[in-house]
């Protein structure tokens, strides 16, 4: 049995985060505090010290990046905080100031729409939660696209998979994800990392900043 | 004409009812409000024309009087004007006596002194309303000067009878009127007759004297044709770009509504099919029927989004241009690389036109050019927005052909700006869009 994580959840959309608390409720986690902007998630991760801050990105009162703001914030102040944040779309420069935060360990960026998700985002959550890194798959694929490098040298089904080791899964869960063999996602993974001139190595978590760092250098 | 009701005293002089109307009194009451206006510019023209005084005089030589004459024209040129301003303004007020249609100046604002001076040195409006002046203080003075001898004259003449009877009961002397010489009431009571019809026409001459005035003060002191015509363009444009700019605000309200209304209660909505698609049996019917309700939400949520990014992408709203220009390249099937110079967030409008500009000229690439790599800048040069989107394409692209380019080309002309587009066959093709910034700062 799993300790029980502790949320502070941050979403001014009330709709939305009556349906988020559910869902974590739901998934086992314990929502301590349910919050509608950026000074209200500050006082309230103060005051409960949580296991995990999920936070929009885009928040009253000036609804440009207060959420951000925040969840930077509190990293700097608790090292350890695990924090996913939500954006409505992707914005490369949130990611990257999220991941740059504390060398991006347990953190996650995701698009809003993964919610619905329930499964999938749950997943995402423990993963961020247990030390991982998190990146919504349409991240890589825009730095994929931005970089002009390593999109001619990778073959379709090998950025299939970066996008998958940048989402923070490891090789087993890539192989229940595509339906492959673990040889062949060992293969891809080696490929890959070769290509890119990355260490090899199994550390899914070493393994996503090395990604997405290769992948901000070349865009 | 008749039946509408006559807007100046020329066209009241040919009812027949000129006599009752307000006309008579209204013609009047311009003509005598004439020496006000004319008296105060009087003196200060006066003196602006002393040389000329000067230079009429016979006691100075050719050429002092010519150095005279030259600087009375300077002065009245040079400062004239600054006496003649006040005076269209006060002619122009007067002139709704015996004029419906209103008049209005073919000036065009100017705030600050050097600019004011400048401008209104430089307008053809200013020169009319001298040479008005000029007229006013020549050519009124002897004008009235008879109307009123001969109005003297008539009402003398119809009077006659009474002042015949009085003149000689009282000194026994003929009464004198002009030419006339009157001895007794019997005598004078033919001349009272002709007075009396002359009297009746009084009122005709007066309005066409004002009438004539007032012709001349409407061609002076109105606007101009060319004027008139650039008045009202600058009044079509700024309606067009209101109507723009609520069309615009329009766009923004929509999306806005969307964003915060429908879209999050379909995510809200999505969420719920989620975890209960979650709760249920995968291979139950009900599982599978909630599965498929999810994966439609799904869809309805990504085209919903797609249709709110239309009408107004939320990280132009947020972000600004160089940040939507970004996403617009990412989503682009031709690679295509972005480079948005831009210190500081546009005005909303221009920043829309110029990001829906470059949307549309990515599609084209996409559809139309064969293109393998395109390019996108965005800078400022001065107080001008520069955006280019370059191709490798087979170039042809052609504004005759199909809307697509001549609609952005409206788009960018709706707010000053202009669309150039090289694109001869073989390629390459440059659209490039200057669009100023800043133009409507108020």
């Amino acid at each position: 049995m799993r300790p029980t994580v502790r949320v502070v959840l941050a979403e001014d959309g009330v709709l939305l985060r009556e349906g988020l608390a559910g869902l974590l409720g739901r998934f086992g986690f314990e929502v301590v505090a349910a919050v509608g902007d950026a000074e209200a998630l500050l006082a309230a991760a103060a005051e409960h010290e949580p296991d995990l801050v999920v936070t929009d990105i885009r928040m009253p009162p000036g609804f440009s990046d207060e959420g951000l703001r925040a969840a930077v914030e509190l990293r700097r102040a608790r090292p350890g905080l695990a924090v996913v944040a939500l954006s409505q779309y992707v914005e490369l420069s949130y990611a990257a100031e999220l991941l740059d935060s504390r060398d991006g360990v347990r953190v996650g960026y995701l698009l809003k729409d993964r919610v619905v998700d329930v499964e999938d985002f749950v997943s995402a959550l423990r993963r961020v939660v247990e030390g991982g890194t998190v990146v919504d798959p349409t991240v890589v694929r825009q730095l994929l696209r931005r970089s002009r490098d390593p999109l001619s040298r990778l073959s379709a089904r090998e950025r299939e998979v970066l996008a998958l080791i940048a989402e923070g899964h490891s090789n087993s869960a890539i192989t229940r994800i595509l339906h492959i063999s673990d040889a062949t996602v060992g293969k891809h993974v080696g490929n890959i990392l070769a290509k890119l001139d990355l260490p090899l190595t199994d550390d899914k978590h070493r393994r996503v900043l090395a990604v997405l760092t290769y992948l901000r250098g070349t865009a | 004409m008749t039946s509408t009701d006559p807007r100046n005293p020329l066209e009241s002089v040919a009812r027949r009812r000129f006599l009752i109307s307000s006309w008579p009194w209204r013609s009047a009451g311009y003509l005598l409000t004439t020496a006000g206006p004319a008296l105060a510019a009087a003196v200060p023209f006066a003196v602006l024309a002393l040389p000329w005084a000067a230079a009429l005089s016979s006691r100075h030589g050719f050429g002092a009087r010519t150095v005279f004459a030259a600087l009375g024209a300077l002065l009245v040129a040079g400062l004239g004007p600054l006496v003649a301003l006040p005076l269209a303004g006060v002619e122009r007020r007067r002139l709704r006596l015996v004029d419906t249609r209103p008049v209005t100046s073919g000036h065009v604002p100017a705030s600050g002194a050097a600019r004011w001076l400048r401008v209104r040195y430089g307008e053809a409006a200013t020169w009319r309303e001298l040479g008005y002046a000029c007229l006013l203080l020549a050519a009124a003075p002897v004008l009235y000067g008879a109307f009123f001898m001969i109005a003297l004259f008539v009402v003398g003449l119809a009077a006659s009878p009474l002042l015949a009877g009085n003149g000689s009961g009282r000194a026994g002397e003929p009464l004198a009127l002009g030419p006339v010489k009157i001895d007794s009431v019997a005598e004078a009571l033919p001349y009272g007759a002709a007075g009396l019809v002359l009297l009746a026409a009084l009122p005709y001459a007066a309005a066409l004297l004002a009438g004539a005035h007032a012709a001349l003060a409407r061609a002076l002191l109105g606007r101009g044709s060319g004027e008139r015509l650039r008045a009202e363009l600058v009044e079509v444009s700024r309606s067009r770009a209101r109507l723009v700019d609520a069309f615009e605000a329009e766009r923004r309200r929509i999306e806005r509504d969307l964003h915060d209304g429908a879209q999050q209660r379909l995510v809200s909505l999505t969420l719920k099919l989620g975890l209960v698609r979650v709760e249920l049996p995968p291979g139950s019917e009900a599982g599978r029927d909630v599965a498929d309700a999810h994966e439609e939400a799904k869809l309805l949520m990504t085209e919903l989004r797609e249709l709110i990014r239309g009408i107004h992408p939320r990280v132009l709203t947020d972000r600004g241009l160089p940040a939507a220009l970004a996403e617009l390249a990412d989503r682009s099937p031709v690679p295509v690389t972005v480079r948005a110079d831009l210190p500081e967030r546009l005005p909303p409008h221009e920043e829309g036109t110029a990001y829906f500009v470059a949307a549309e000229a990515l599609a084209n690439v996409a559809k139309h050019s064969r293109a393998t790599r395109a390019a996108l800048t965005a800078a400022t040069r001065g107080r001008t927005l520069v955006l280019e989107v370059e191709d490798d394409g087979r170039g042809g692209a052609d504004p005759g052909r199909g809307t697509g380019l001549t609609g952005l080309a409206d788009r960018v002309a709706v707010i000053g700006g202009r669309m150039l587009l090289s694109s001869p066959a073989g390629g390459p093709t440059l659209l490039r869009v200057e669009i100023p910034c800043g133009r409507r700062s108020e």
